[in-house]
């Protein structure tokens, strides 16, 4: 982007809060890429006559965690509004959603960019809504309607307009994210629709203090695309405004294969939503208890495990983002270190071969058999110089497919390390007298032949001689041989 | 013994002490309406199978030696209350042919306290009205002069109750649908606090002035109809959490020291001559019974018809958005989906239409503060009247309406004289208050004239108890009344 304009952002993102039951009925909240259409559906949410919504408190409990996780005001007189509009996924021809007392509101986020730098973006407001069905249009020209997840909860998150390009609205969202996942609220699956991020992209000459006119860009469905679309749409807008051309306010879809935005639908006219206060829902007053005892429940968040991480665990800014990214990888850092273990080394181990072997598994740290204190178990063993670290590697890998513990592993096909002297040094002179090329060569003054010498006495012993042992003892018997 | 001439009330004694049977009373009733409906057209739909199983095992359940409040008496149900399994049109042919799969709370109360249903009566299209002449089907007769109407929009529950169809019925007022008709028929209509009554499963007009009513034959009819329907439901947001009184131990008869106010606001030019002396002598009555009348004021009614034509529709605007014929309900067909949902929202009678148009306006950008924003806030200052009389007062006692039944067809083609039908009751709408209308006399056609009586939140129990003590005064007279059937 040339410095001569400025990019202006503010971030819409739509998440549904993974409740048991819908916003405002009992029907269940399912997968809706994968369940059928239309079996997870009740009288309210297919907006039959006479059906009156009820509001699900957990899915408040929820919403009440992001918005203060996001450092929100949080409003304690809560107002639900009828959005009114036609759409035929929309069952009741409006949607309710809170319009003028939203549940959070002057909020910020800290990201970290690219470059190391960190940032603070505001929070406008975050508010409960309903989401609506899914239409999808049939080449025969119908169209047909799964009301799955119509009355999904669903939380707005409404950013400040203080980003400024594409890669800050993909680290904002990522980090959004992120804090979603944390808070147990969301899956964050994109490609699932859970999670729909819309930015809103201007362009104003550099040091102006007036808004350009601004698009609404919709279907990105990954944060590549987040970051690829919103770069291309302001580098569009500044050619249209250097070609002597004027934005227009419209909704513009991103084509991955294409590389550019198209215009979707002109918005000129804003759209008149009429909204007024949903009659069959009195205000929902949230107490200060509540508020109190939500906040108090709230997991530690990414950006003060990192801070403990760094300054507590002595790990590196890198490392602590990596073991932070997911919540429950941290945790089970947590519960490792807790266990007793060192954190520096169950942080080298987790990051250098449990990822390893969770890649090559495909399984997450949910999934796996290793137990954070089986960890710890098997690094004590290597402190205490039962087994050496290559064993160690091997024994884990056994633990992940097994699920046994070190301490049998090591038993079971005897793995325990040779630390006994006598046996290390009959083992050398097998070694020594089997090679008395070598040893002549040696003698000879080829001193990095040593190294050979370790290699055949570790094989010899099925690896499990204590390497520093050997090194040392070989040392003093090679000496004597030069003497 | 006729027993459709009993009333619920009598009936119920009856079928206690095994003088006479469920199944023999339904039966009655079924036969009576088929005699006598084709002429006031007060059912859509009879349930005349449904009927006849339910009264059976009543009958069953008694000689069981069980008993509940409304056990075997057979009761109406308006159409704009869902019923599980059987046709609920709100009187519009957007609904024709709809099926709910449930049942509203109040029918749910119903069937639980035994009663027997009947089928469903006729209503305005989605209760929009004051005749049923803006019923999708027909229009309901008055009992008492066929050439009039029975009052709405719960005429059809109103003319079945007044008639010997039904021993109580349920209505619903969103702005005087139970007391006008309850009004013109001679019957007695109660409607409820807000909040008092479930609106789970009534199709909604509009939500914050809708709720159930109920009609009976005497007060004491009306008030075990209501007693048994009344009650918070955690489903809807909106019902209140309060206990359920004893209302029918409340009916003692015994007024002595309360206080009436008769607002000068509601004996206004306009209203019919025997009207206003009708409700004078019934005032004067309730002096005699030793209650004290006092003059008061409720300076903001005349906003209150205003307001409600902004609110109302409003409400019903966004209320009537889901009918597209794409879930449920009749659908036309049209040449893509777009066309389908617009002709089939052509589906809506003419007075729906325009109160969506209405409403859609006062709703609109740029509009909203000016209609509907200045219709809420002169909505407080007409519940706050309410709050300031009920400091003087127990009771306040007015006209339930300003005419007595009119003609089919006199006025059905002015809206705004329509919606004056309403200017008594729909202040109680408005505000936090509950209202009834009991019959006071007959003007010189010999056609019924409604007592309004207004309560304060959650009184009903008081004014249910000044409308039985008045009704002592006259019940032989009325209950005489025999011509129209």
């Amino acid at each position: 982007m040339s410095n001569k304009y400025e990019a202006i952002m503010g971030l819409e993102i739509h998440a549904e809060l993974m409740t048991a039951s819908k916003m405002f009925c009992a029907a269940p909240v399912v997968d809706s890429v994968e369940a059928e259409p239309n079996t997870a559906v009740h009288p309210l949410c297919l907006g039959m006559p006479g059906t009156l919504p009820v509001i699900n408190r957990q899915a408040v409990e929820y919403a009440l965690r992001v918005a203060l996780a996001l450092n929100c005001q949080i409003n304690q007189h809560n107002i639900f509004a009828r959005k009114n509009y036609f759409y035929p996924d929309l069952p009741k021809g409006y949607q309710i959603s809170q319009y003028e007392e939203p549940i959070g509101v002057n909020g910020w986020l800290d990201v970290e960019l690219d470059d190391g730098t960190h940032k603070r973006i505001g929070i406008r407001r975050v508010h409960m809504e309903e989401d609506t069905g899914k239409l999808t249009h049939q080449d025969d020209g119908t169209s047909l309607v799964d009301y799955n997840r119509a009355g999904v909860p669903l939380l707005e998150i409404v950013s400040e307009p203080d980003i400024h390009s594409g890669e800050e609205a993909r680290a904002y969202a990522m980090k959004i994210r992120q804090i979603l996942r944390y808070l147990g609220v969301n899956s964050g699956d994109m490609e699932k629709g859970v999670l729909r991020v819309e930015p809103n992209i201007s362009i104003r000459p550099s040091g102006s203090q007036e808004f350009g006119t601004r698009t609404e860009l919709k279907n990105l469905n990954s944060f590549k695309a987040l970051a690829d679309g919103a770069a291309h749409e302001i580098e569009r807008q500044i050619q249209v405004v250097e070609s002597g051309g004027r934005v227009v306010q419209e909704t513009r879809g991103w084509s991955e294969d294409k590389k550019r935005t198209f215009s979707q639908r002109s918005k000129e006219e804003a759209e008149d939503y009429r909204y007024f206060p949903e009659p069959d829902l009195p205000p929902l007053f949230i107490s200060e208890a509540w508020i109190a005892e939500v906040k108090a429940a709230l997991p530690e968040l990414p950006d003060a495990k990192i801070e403990r991480y760094v300054n507590g665990f002595g790990l590196t800014a890198y490392e602590a983002r990596v073991l932070t990214e997911e919540r429950a990888v941290a945790e089970w850092l947590d519960t490792a270190v807790a266990a007793g273990g060192d954190p520096k080394s169950v942080s080298k181990w987790l990051l250098n071969e449990l990822f390893r072997l969770m890649n090559e598994h495909k399984q997450n740290i949910e999934q796996i058999q290793v137990t954070p204190a089986g960890l710890v178990e098997l690094i004590a063993l290597v402190d205490k110089g039962a087994i050496n670290n290559n064993t160690a590697k091997e024994v884990l890998a056994e633990m992940f497919t097994s699920g046994q513990s070190a301490q049998a592993i090591v038993q079971a096909r005897g793995l325990a390390q040779i630390s006994n002297e006598a046996a290390i040094v009959a083992l050398i002179e097998r070694v020594l007298a089997a090679n008395p090329e070598m040893v002549a060569r040696y003698t000879n003054g080829e001193e990095k032949l040593r190294g050979w010498f370790v290699g055949q006495i570790m094989a010899q012993s099925k690896g499990k001689a204590n390497p520093a042992l050997v090194n040392q003892l070989l040392a003093q018997k090679l000496l004597r041989l030069r003497d | 013994m006729d027993l459709t001439t009993l009333t619920l009330t009598q009936l119920r004694q009856a079928l206690r002490s095994g003088a006479t049977t469920s199944v023999a009373a339904t039966q009655a009733v079924l036969d009576h309406i088929v005699a006598r409906d084709n002429d006031i057209q007060s059912f859509l739909t009879i349930t005349d199978e449904m009927a006849l199983e339910q009264a059976q095992q009543a009958d069953q359940r008694r000689a069981n030696g069980e008993d509940s409040p409304l056990l075997g008496i057979p009761v109406a149900v308006k159409d704009i209350i869902c019923t599980q399994g059987v046709e609920t049109t709100a009187g519009s042919k957007i609904l024709e042919g709809f099926v709910p799969p449930y049942d509203a709370f109040v029918v749910r109360q119903l069937k639980a306290a035994g009663a027997v249903i009947l089928g469903k009566t006729n209503t305005d299209e989605f209760a929009m009205g004051s005749s049923t002449e803006n019923s999708a089907f027909f229009t309901t007769r008055n009992p008492y002069d066929q050439t009039r109407v029975a009052g709405g929009s719960s005429g059809g529950s109103a003319a079945a109750v007044a008639t010997g169809m039904a021993y109580g019925a349920l209505g619903t007022d969103t702005g005087g649908s139970v007391r006008q008709p309850a009004s013109f028929c001679g019957v007695v209509g109660l409607r409820p606090t807000y909040g008092r009554m479930s609106r789970w499963g009534v199709v909604a007009f509009a939500s914050t002035l809708d709720q159930v009513g109920t009609f009976g034959r005497t007060v004491a009819d009306c008030t075990a109809v209501f007693q048994a329907t009344a009650g918070y439901d955690p489903m809807d947001s909106t019902s209140l959490n309060v206990p359920v009184p004893d209302f029918e131990a409340a009916l003692t008869g015994d007024i002595r020291g309360l206080r009436v106010g008769v607002p000068q606001e509601y004996f206004i030019e306009g209203i019919d001559k025997e009207v206003e002396t009708a409700v004078r002598n019934a005032i004067a009555k309730l002096a005699e019974l030793g209650t004290e009348i006092v003059e008061i004021s409720l300076p903001h009614t005349a906003y209150a018809l205003p307001v409600y034509y902004l609110i109302a529709p409003a409400e019903a605007s966004a209320n009537l958005a889901r009918y597209d014929g794409i879930r449920f309900g009749p659908r036309v067909e049209g040449a893509d989906m777009i066309d389908s949902v617009k002709k089939t929202r052509a589906l809506f009678g003419p007075e729906v239409k325009r109160r969506i148009m209405l409403g859609t306006y006062a709703l609109s950008a740029g509009y909203y503060e000016a209609y509907y924003g200045r219709a809420l806030k002169a909505r407080t200052l007409i519940k706050q009247d309410f709050l300031n009389a009920f400091e003087k007062v127990d009771v306040i006692a007015t006209p339930t309406s300003p005419t007595t039944a009119f003609k089919i067809g006199a006025i059905v083609d002015d809206p705004l004289q329509m919606y004056l039908q309403d200017i008594f009751t729909l202040p109680v709408n408005l505000s936090a208050s509950c209202g009834l209308s009991v019959p006071c006399g007959f003007d010189s056609q010999g056609l019924p004239i409604g007592l309004q009586l207004i309560g304060n939140t959650l009184q009903e129990a008081t004014i249910l108890n000044v409308a039985f003590a008045y009704e002592q005064t006259v019940i032989g007279n009325l209950l005489s009344v025999k011509s129209w059937r």
